[in-house]
């Protein structure tokens, strides 16, 4: 069976309806175990003390924030390229989850920040192009609502995603192109050198699995709601024609 | 509860507003969802009786 299938409304619809109670439940699980298991099960990190306990909202957030961009540009340009529907409204139901993840890291940041850095905000690099990228998940919800046109909206929004994808990949590499700055370098990474210690590393990963889960969830839950807006706007002009 | 020492306010107020900002985007998603099942529903009988009384 082909991935291109799930791009018919109907078969999306059967499918995600199948999986989203089983990956709902699995988000709930996960998250909660993982953020119990952080706050309640860890120690105090010896120079953070109790703040630690931030990392495990603010590490899954930021990366769920900025893979949501990621994944918005995949169905931007699968929307471009091969004009399905399924995948433009796809983007546009992922844009609130991203925008949400990316106020959850800045406000936890700022949180974090200040006790550890002696302040809330520094245009600092990483923080900087992460406050752009909400600004662009912001800008992007915007552009569908201001253009009553469905198709020329999710054109629209493709391009502007295309754009806000170099933000998407400031925001993680930006430690990187740009050796400065208070924000420090990846913590959980494929590079075990560069890891936590392992009694933070586990709960961070359970945490970020039932954030996965939970992206995914919300992500078929808000694509279903589109494609019944969608279905509901052709029922309602085919009800006045007859 | 954890002992969380002087951080606690941050480490507390981080948790409370990064939970209420999840339920409410879950909360949100749900009953949007709900509404518009409802009203496609809604909707899609009122045509089917149109159909029937032409």
């Amino acid at each position: 069976m082909s991935l291109w299938e799930y791009a018919n409304p109907r078969r999306f619809m059967a499918a995600s309806g199948a999986v989203l109670p089983w990956i709902s439940g699995l988000a709930a699980v996960l998250v909660a175990l993982g953020l119990a298991w952080g706050f309640f099960g860890t120690p105090d990190d010896y120079r953070q003390g109790s703040t630690v306990k931030i990392f495990y909202l603010h590490v899954p957030a930021a990366m769920i924030a900025i893979n949501a961009w990621l994944m918005m540009l995949v169905a931007s340009l699968i929307w471009l390229i091969r004009r399905h529907h399924v995948s433009a409204l796809a983007a546009k139901a992922a844009a609130p989850v991203g925008l949400t993840m990316t106020v959850v890291t800045l406000v936890t940041g700022a949180i974090w920040g200040q006790p550890m850095w002696g302040t809330w905000w520094e245009w600092d690099p990483r923080l900087t192009s992460f406050l752009i990228l909400g600004l662009f998940y912001l800008g992007y919800l915007a552009l569908w609502e201001a253009i009553d046109d469905p198709d020329a909206a999710a054109d629209l929004t493709s391009v502007l995603c295309l754009v806000g994808s170099v933000f998407a990949i400031l925001s993680r590499y930006a430690l990187v192109f740009w050796n400065q700055g208070l924000h420090q370098g990846a913590s959980l990474s494929l590079d075990k050198e560069q890891n936590v210690a392992d009694v933070f590393w586990w709960p961070a990963m359970v945490t970020l699995a039932g954030f996965v889960c939970l992206f995914v969830a919300l992500v078929l839950l808000r694509t279903r709601t589109e494609i019944r807006a969608r279905r509901l706007k052709a029922v309602v002009a085919r009800a006045r024609m007859s | 509860m954890p002992e969380l020492g002087k951080y606690a306010a941050e480490v507390l107020s981080a948790y409370g507003i990064s939970l209420t900002l999840l339920s409410g985007l879950v909360l949100w998603s749900v009953i949007a969802g709900r509404r518009m099942r409802a009203r496609l529903a809604k909707a899609e009988d009122e045509l089917a009786k149109g159909r029937e009384a032409s």
